[in-house]
């Protein structure tokens, strides 16, 4: 691997308009992947901190797939961990959404639900999109993802319908974080670009089936959906939330310190 | 830690292929059978181990006593004739 440099790189460096969505698609998973393995050793019980970090796994697993295609993409000789490692919190293109603090187990659960709604869909298309080594690793990481989701649903269903604090909680946690659902469904010149390549989702199918699905499990789980139209986005093109920043450092610290350390 | 202050015990058997018996692979805390199927899964299952998962109720579990094992489990070695070995077995027929 080419040894980063340690000051870190601000710019995602991708004129390719196809090195910005991999890597799009990639740092969703990363962030959230990281934010999961948070709770390592925090869970409410054993079997649930399992399966948290298991699911953190599965979406670092993803990440590493995607970035190290992204670095191959790209041609400048970045692998998956100087992308994940050495890249600045600008360079980063995860939604806000996932970079969003775990909070109580609730938060955690909705931010969770969010997202696995979205991600089943975007993967599911992915998977039948023109670029072949894309859809091979969206192809997996579905079958990861579906369960996922029933994970979550299930979760949504019984902190909703459960008792009057843990609706509370998880409504407020709904509440607070559908500001940020808005950004995954918004198309933008990258979007536009890659579809020219062979890779394009129909974005607005996907926020209609997600809508649908959202709807139905929020229903269920006695809560309400939110009706403010307030809305947060920049994450897709580096400018994020206040939390991304200091879990970055974190993330980050031990590869910076040990550049090309191995073990 | 005092008394059991978690979710109720669940048991969990795995298949390890088609065709095989299930057997028993462990326990779980679950709040019903979904939650407990999904913690087997998580906490048996995820590297490969299974193609399909039991779960059930531990209390659902009717289990024989330490005081049974003289009248239960005693297997009577010395009536040879309860034994079955006497026969020949036909041709083709695994004798375990």
């Amino acid at each position: 691997m080419t040894r980063p440099s340690v000051a870190g790189d601000r710019t995602s460096g991708a004129p390719n308009p196809l090195v910005d969505y991999l890597l799009r698609v990639a740092d969703d998973r990363l962030v959230l992947g990281h934010r999961l393995s948070e709770w390592c050793g925090h869970g409410p019980i054993l079997e649930e901190d399992i399966a948290l970090s298991n699911m953190a796994l599965d979406l670092i697993g993803a990440a590493s797939a995607l970035l190290a295609l992204a670095g191959t993409v790209e041609e400048k000789g970045r692998d998956a961990d100087a992308l994940a490692y050495f890249r600045d919190e600008t360079a980063y293109r995860n939604a806000l959404l996932v970079e969003q603090p775990n909070g109580d187990f609730a938060v955690t659960i909705v931010r969770q639900f969010l997202f696995d709604a979205y991600s089943v869909l975007q993967l599911d298309a992915l998977s039948r999109c023109g670029h072949a080594d894309l859809a091979a690793i969206a192809a997996k990481s579905l079958k990861e993802d579906k369960y996922h989701l029933r994970h979550s649903s299930d979760w949504m269903l019984k902190l909703g319908d459960g008792t009057p604090e843990s609706h509370e909680r998880t409504q407020r946690a709904l509440d607070t974080l559908w500001r940020y659902t808005d950004e995954l469904f918004v198309k933008d010149a990258v979007d536009h670009a890659t579809a020219a390549l062979g890779v394009s989702i129909d974005l607005d199918a996907i926020r209609a089936q997600w809508h649908q699905l959202v709807t139905d499990v929020v229903g269920r789980a006695t809560l309400t959906l939110p009706t403010s139209t307030v809305r947060a986005a920049g994450g897709r093109v580096g400018r994020h939330t206040e939390h991304l920043g200091h879990m970055l450092a974190e993330m980050q610290i031990v590869a910076r310190s040990h550049p090309g350390a191995t073990w | 830690m005092t008394a059991d202050s978690q979710w109720p015990l669940w048991e969990v058997f795995t298949q390890g292929s088609k065709g095989l018996p299930f057997a028993h692979a462990g326990s779980v805390h679950a709040v019903d059978a979904e939650n407990a199927l999904l913690n087997a899964r998580d906490v048996y299952a995820r590297r490969g181990e299974a193609v399909n998962l039991w779960v059930v109720p531990s209390s659902a579990i009717v289990a024989s006593a330490p005081s049974d094992a003289g009248p239960f489990f005693d297997p009577g070695n010395d009536k040879a004739y309860r034994h079955p070995q006497f026969y020949k077995a036909p041709r083709g027929v695994v004798v375990f």
